[in-house]
């Protein structure tokens, strides 16, 4: 980079897609400012979808338009050769880093962008008593007269949608840039609203609230690693973006530790974000504290973008340096295979199970990850296989997340109350509610990597990456930790459509692995005492389990006909 | 007599490229959709369509059957270089090496097929809807029947191994499920019983896991073939990317893709998988069983066109075959080994179904013999199944209606006599009788002796095998007249045997017409499309199904047999002849006492009636051992897998709550372990670096 400032270029069409979405979100904080209150649900609704839906226009223009490069073009474009587009030249045409649309982008914003589509119907949906997953008053104390006031006003926390917004605006921006300094502002646009999100639950709102303090602390910690590492690999290669470091780690200069540790920081930071074991251990602690929308947007968004963006940092800006840090990726991988994979047997909350699931599922995509330092055709094969992986993921994630948000407890007097997320009370779910315990079955099966579903297509994919890419001994792991994984989630298909041996209901302690007691430790609150022992799926306006079909129809014509959409990625990406 | 040699090698087919469809070809998928569609149908709605199911049931099989004649026509009119297309239906999953097309095949031999199963197929349908009037899954009974359609029309369209495999087992699954239909205690229309239920299911398991048997032969050829070609397609098509060099298997192995050794391991597993399928031997013990399934079935499946599946196999495999002389010598042994077995195992057998399964098995032991025995052969397995498929399919409807009549009685020895209360049935099933003996000028006559006379022909470098093939094809000739006669006379003729409460009559018109279709195919078909008279007035573009073939299988080598071909023709008859004779002194001639009990006869007739003690055989090399090991294994499972799973789980459990341990929830202490792990990653890249 120059020292002389130098005015870029903006090509907006390329921009338009990120700009259609934060725009809306500033939009959205104006109406709530401006709007009455009857009116701000259905605007801010509305505006939500209709940004989402845009953005996806946007991006398919952008498709078209890189669809109709031929010419390999230089530099920082997923790999030396690939195609892409700069949104942000200088004057003199050479590129600035900061929003590259190759395929990668393009795959991983239209997945997020969907992801948040979704993620705003579910969000949206309400029950027969006007009731959706947020607190009417956040700020009220849980449980005070004055919560009680707002609560009985029909309050509703509006907010939410931009905040949606300002997160996936983040996300799109952080699977996009080459440059590490927009990077690290990406991270806190998509981190900032999360933690917001987090605490806003209408019911457990303790939990809820500590979750969001966690995440936040959490987050903070690994922000400041992500940008303390910044800060080393600046300081060795005096550059920010991704080009200019990959030529600087080719020559030696006496500063390689500095560097290495530097990256490694950086790494540490995107592993955060996946939830790649050590640093996942405010997964579950969040997912089960943060309203049920939210975890499936957060879980199925997060997780796109920060590892379209790891795949970048290891493509592009570290192809040289695969002899140093394979052995982090490698290490990492295989941690979080094996922990993920053996903790989600051991789960007694469906939450924390799908919260442990993802986590296997991050070691899976690391596996894919990690073959990003073989050479010739798996510079394609390896991105290919996280973002086929990613899609069938984040399918089943936001489904199952919507499937968990509708299961409620019944109360004494019949009436549904709040989310019934001990596993015990989802014995015989499949038979009273055929429709929705199929769904949820297709999801668990996706996430084992059935055959026929988009699990399967997933796994295929990035095991066959790491083997391409000579990483074999992580997809035989990779494949053994599925099996012990599988188990957990067919225990969940069991208690769903089969009646317990004999006629005790099924409870909590028969649930957990090799009978177990599912006991929650921890400060989270979570004590299963007095919970019903039934839960019943709650009648809703009905867009929540729209969502929840189609993910589940998705999910299964990708496993049956993944052709298509395999070989549109795979092209999008040469 | 001259002994000419055929060269066995020799490349028997001008490869015909296929071209891309056009036409009604084009639209050839819908074969397969019409009846799949209508098995979706009844099969989700459920009871809903219990009322009018059989209509789409035996339409769509119709409107199938409509198709696969236009197309016949298509074909007929075109130029012999222009009978081969190819549909393309898409990829499957494209990644790289990993390349899924699929796509049918539209050639003469897939076509014939076609034909034999709609034509057949909707005949058989027509008859169910009579046969099973009374039965209350009738619906469902279709819905079975079109999925078979469906699935069989897969199998033979398919232009790859890999869809072939999907329609493999998609007719397994139906002949499961059709074998087992009453599963159940009925106590309406086709009275079941417990015990009975109990045994067709026990017997739709058995067909199940022979069939696996065979799969697995299959499975592990389809396994050589991508892996030593990269590619399960048949022939490559112009233009389109099919895996490794864009050829398919078969231009590969012509192109000397496959060393013999290997050509011979592939040819000998799909073999296996042919014996699984076809009922041969030594995997045929599942089909006498299958008769436990409805009649119609019977038909269809068990001797019309799912147990033919193998020889479809062997005769699309050919090009594989010809590299591989020992492994199509080993189909010629397994065909003859199963055309003795069956003619044997027929002759003692007093169930009418099973003595005429045994027949089936022995007739495809014919055509596995022709199979086996290269391009002399291959026309004639093809047109010999056809014929029997008319034939059978008459005869097992026929038996079907003769149930019907004696309340679904199946012991010849309680009929008798029944010529005069069924004229019908009786006329129809002389008919599929006398084709089946090979009577001059009716079908079997026109494609048996084919293969009897091509068995006799010696091959290069073959010293006893023309005489064996010949003369083993020859007493099964023999046999068969016998059995069949014996069959035809036990049932029609002689005198009444009937329970005191047997009330014979003919069958509803929907049962009897298609009778009467049957038998005009099994008496005209040979001489119509088989014979080939030098006669000037013969018109010159009238249909001969072996030059039809010709594209697909490859023109008929000239053959010379090591006897006469008169002389081959008299002896059969004469044996024919003797066989008849014998069956109606036996059981037909009006002063005979057919005994109601079996008498004990001699050890050969105990045997057959035992299938030669083929599930001895079984129990004894494999079920019995097979028990013993699963208990050592139930045991080892028991206490040392057991003990490992439960330990793996055990501590997996055990791990995961460590795993859970830094999960306490305490803010501090997850910062501290991220901590922590940052360091120790640091530490293990910088020790990797030093």
């Amino acid at each position: 980079m120059t020292g002389i400032f130098d005015t870029p270029q903006v090509d907006w069409a390329l921009v338009a897609p990120v700009l259609v979405v934060l725009g809306a979100a500033v939009v959205g904080v104006l109406l709530e400012a401006f709007l009455p209150v009857v009116a701000r649900r259905t605007a801010q609704v509305a505006l939500s979808v209709a940004a989402t839906v845009g953005a996806l226009v946007a991006i398919g223009w952008s498709w078209h338009r890189l669809s109709g490069v031929d010419a390999p073009t230089d530099l920082a474009g997923l790999r030396p050769g690939g195609r892409a587009l700069y949104a942000l030249t200088t004057e003199s045409g050479g590129s600035l880093g900061s929003l590259v649309v190759d395929g990668l982008t393009l795959v991983s914003q239209a997945l997020v962008v969907v992801v948040a589509l979704l993620s705003v119907v579910v969000m949206a949906d309400r029950t027969a008593t006007r009731e959706d997953p947020f607190a009417p008053m956040v700020s009220a104390v849980p449980g005070s007269q004055y919560e009680r006031l707002a609560a009985s006003r029909g309050l509703a926390q509006t907010e939410v949608y931009p905040l949606v917004l300002f997160a996936t605006g983040g996300m799109m921006v952080f699977s996009a840039t080459a440059d590490l300094l927009t990077m690290f502002v990406a991270l806190e646009v998509l981190s900032l609203p999360l933690y917001l999100l987090s605490g806003m639950a209408r019911r457990r709102r303790l939990q809820s609230q500590e979750a969001s303090l966690k995440y936040f602390l959490l987050g903070s910690f690994a922000s400041a690693l992500f940008i303390f590492g910044a800060a080393l690999v600046y300081g060795v290669t005096g550059s920010l973006t991704f080009d200019e470091i990959a030529a600087a780690t080719v020559t030696p200069n006496g500063l390689d530790k500095l560097l290495v540790v530097g990256v490694l920081l950086l790494m540490v930071g995107l592993f955060f974000k996946v939830g790649a074991v050590p640093f996942h251990l405010w997964t579950p602690d969040v997912y089960q504290g943060a309203p049920t929308p939210v975890t499936g947007f957060m879980a199925a968004g997060t997780k796109v973008a920060a590892f379209v963006a790891l795949v970048r940092v290891v493509y592009v800006m570290l192809p040289g340096m695969g002899w140093d840090l394979s052995v982090l990726v490698w290490t990492v991988a295989i941690v979080t295979m094996v922990v993920g994979s053996v903790a989600v047997l051991v789960q007694g909350d469906i939450k924390r199970l799908l919260a442990y699931s993802s986590v296997a599922h991050a070691g899976f995509v690391l596996t894919a990850v990690a073959a990003g330092w073989g050479t010739g055709e798996t510079a394609v094969v390896g991105p290919w296989a996280v973002l086929v992986y990613l899609l069938a993921y984040a399918l089943a994630t936001v489904g199952a997340f919507t499937v968990v948000a509708l299961v409620r407890e019944r109360s004494e007097s019949g009436g549904l109350t709040g989310e019934a997320t001990s596993l015990g009370q989802w014995a015989g779910l499949g038979r009273t509610n055929p429709v929705i315990g199929a769904c949820f079955m297709v999801f668990l099966l996706s996430f084992a990597g059935i055959p026929l579903t988009a699990g399967f297509v997933g796994k295929f994919a990035v095991f066959s990456a790491a083997v391409s890419g000579g990483a074999w001994p992580l997809a035989l792991i990779g494949v053994l930790a599925s099996a012990v994984a599988a188990f957990a989630y067919f225990k969940v298909v069991v208690l769903m459509y089969f009646p317990a041996r004999d006629e005790r209901p099924a409870d909590a302690d028969e649930v957990g692995a090799g009978g177990s007691v599912a006991s929650q430790t921890g400060a989270v609150g979570t004590a299963t005492l007095a919970r019903p022992k039934t839960a019943a799926v709650v009648a809703t306006r009905g867009c929540a389990t729209g969502v929840i079909g189609l993910c589940a129809l998705l999910t299964l014509l990708l496993g049956v006909l993944p052709g298509g959409v395999l070989t549109a990625i795979s092209n999008i990406l040469q | 007599m001259t002994t000419l040699t055929l060269s066995a090698a020799t490349p028997s087919a001008e490869a015909v490229a296929p071209q891309i469809a056009s036409g009604p070809a084009s639209a050839a998928l819908w074969l397969i959709l019409l009846p799949a569609a209508s098995a979706a149908v009844l099969l989700l709605l459920g009871r809903r369509a219990d009322r009018w199911g059989h209509w789409p049931g035996w339409i769509a099989p119709a409107a199938s059957c409509v198709m696969g004649v236009i197309i016949a026509v298509q074909l007929l009119t075109a130029d012999t270089a222009e009978r081969v297309q190819h549909v393309d239906l898409g990829s499957w999953i494209d990644a790289g090496a990993l390349n899924l097309r699929f796509g049918l095949l539209v050639d003469p031999l897939s076509v014939t097929f076609v034909l034999l199963i709609t034509f057949v197929g909707t005949l058989i349908h027509i008859y169910s809807v009579a046969y099973m009037a009374e039965d209350v899954n009738r619906r469902r009974f279709f819905a079975y029947l079109n999925l078979f359609v469906a699935a069989m029309l897969t199998l033979v369209l398919a232009d790859s191994y890999l869809l072939l495999f999907f329609g493999w087992e998609g007719v397994g699954l139906a002949s499961y499920l059709l074998i087992g239909f009453w599963n159940h205690e009925v106590d309406r229309g086709h009275k079941i019983s417990g015990a009975q239920a109990l045994e067709n299911s026990v017997a739709s398991k058995k067909a199940f896991v022979a069939n696996r048997i065979g799969d697995l032969g299959m499975i592990v050829a389809m396994g050589l073939l991508f892996a030593q070609l990269g590619t399960l397609h048949f022939v490559s098509v112009p233009g389109q990317a099919q895996g490794m060099g864009d050829l398919g298997v078969f231009d590969q192995v012509a192109g000397g893709g496959l060393t013999t050794a290997m050509a011979t391991g592939i040819g000998l597993m799909l073999l296996l998988a042919a014996c699984g399928k076809s009922a041969q031997f030594p995997l045929q013990s599942w089909l006498g069983d299958a008769m436990a399934g409805p009649t119609p079935v019977s038909a269809l499946i068990h001797a019309a066109t799912m147990v033919t599946a193998g020889v479809y196999l062997i005769v699309r495999s050919q090009p594989l075959f010809d590299l591989a002389p020992n492994a199509r010598l080993a189909v010629a042994i397994v065909g003859a080994i199963t055309l003795l077995y069956g003619a044997i195992v027929g002759c003692a057998k007093d169930d009418i179904k099973k003595a005429l399964a045994a027949s089936t098995m022995s007739q495809i032991g014919y055509m596995m013999l022709a199979a086996g025995l290269g391009p002399v052969g291959y026309a004639f397995a093809i047109v010999h199944l056809v014929g029997h498929g008319f034939f059978k399919a008459g005869m097992f409807l026929g038996a079907g209606s003769v149930m019907h009549a004696m309340g679904d009685e199946t012991d010849m020895r309680k009929f008798g006599h029944l010529a005069t209360k069924m004229r019908v049935t009786w006329a129809t099933f002389a008919f599929g009788w006398l084709a089946i003996i090979g009577f001059p000028f009716l079908t079997g006559f026109f494609t048996k002796d084919p293969i009897i006379e091509a068995a006799f022909v010696r091959q290069e470098g073959q010293t006893w095998q023309p005489w064996v093939f010949g003369l083993v094809a020859m007493l099964g000739a023999g046999l068969t007249a016998f059995y069949m006669s014996r069959l035809f006379f036990m049932t029609f003729e002689g005198k009444s045997r009937w329970e005191p409460e047997a009330h014979p009559h003919e069958s509803p018109r929907l049962m009897t017409w298609p009778l009467i279709a049957l038998a005009v195919g099994s008496a005209g078909f040979g001489f119509v499309f088989v014979f080939k008279p030098s006669w000037s007035w013969w018109p010159g573009w009238w249909p001969n199904l072996a030059d039809w073939l010709t594209p697909t299988v490859g023109p008929v080598a000239h053959h010379e047999p090591v006897v006469h071909w008169l002389v081959i023709t008299v002896v059969t008859l004469a044996l024919v002849a003797v066989g008849v004779w014998q069956a109606w002194i036996r059981f037909g001639a009006p002063s005979t006492v057919v005994p109601r009990t079996a008498p004990v006869g001699s050890p050969l007739t105990v045997a057959a009636r035992n299938d030669l003690y083929q599930d001895h055989v079984n129990n004894g090399l494999l079920v019995i051992p097979g028990t013993y090991a699963t208990r050592a294994l139930v045991f080892t499972d028991g206490a040392v897998v057991d003990g490992a799973v439960q330990g793996v789980a055990r501590g997996a459990v055990a791990v995961g709550d460590q795993a859970r341990r830094p999960q306490t929830g305490f803010v501090r202490q997850y910062a501290a372990t991220m901590a922590l792990g940052v360091v120790v990653l640091i530490v293990i890249v910088l020790a990797v670096q030093i």
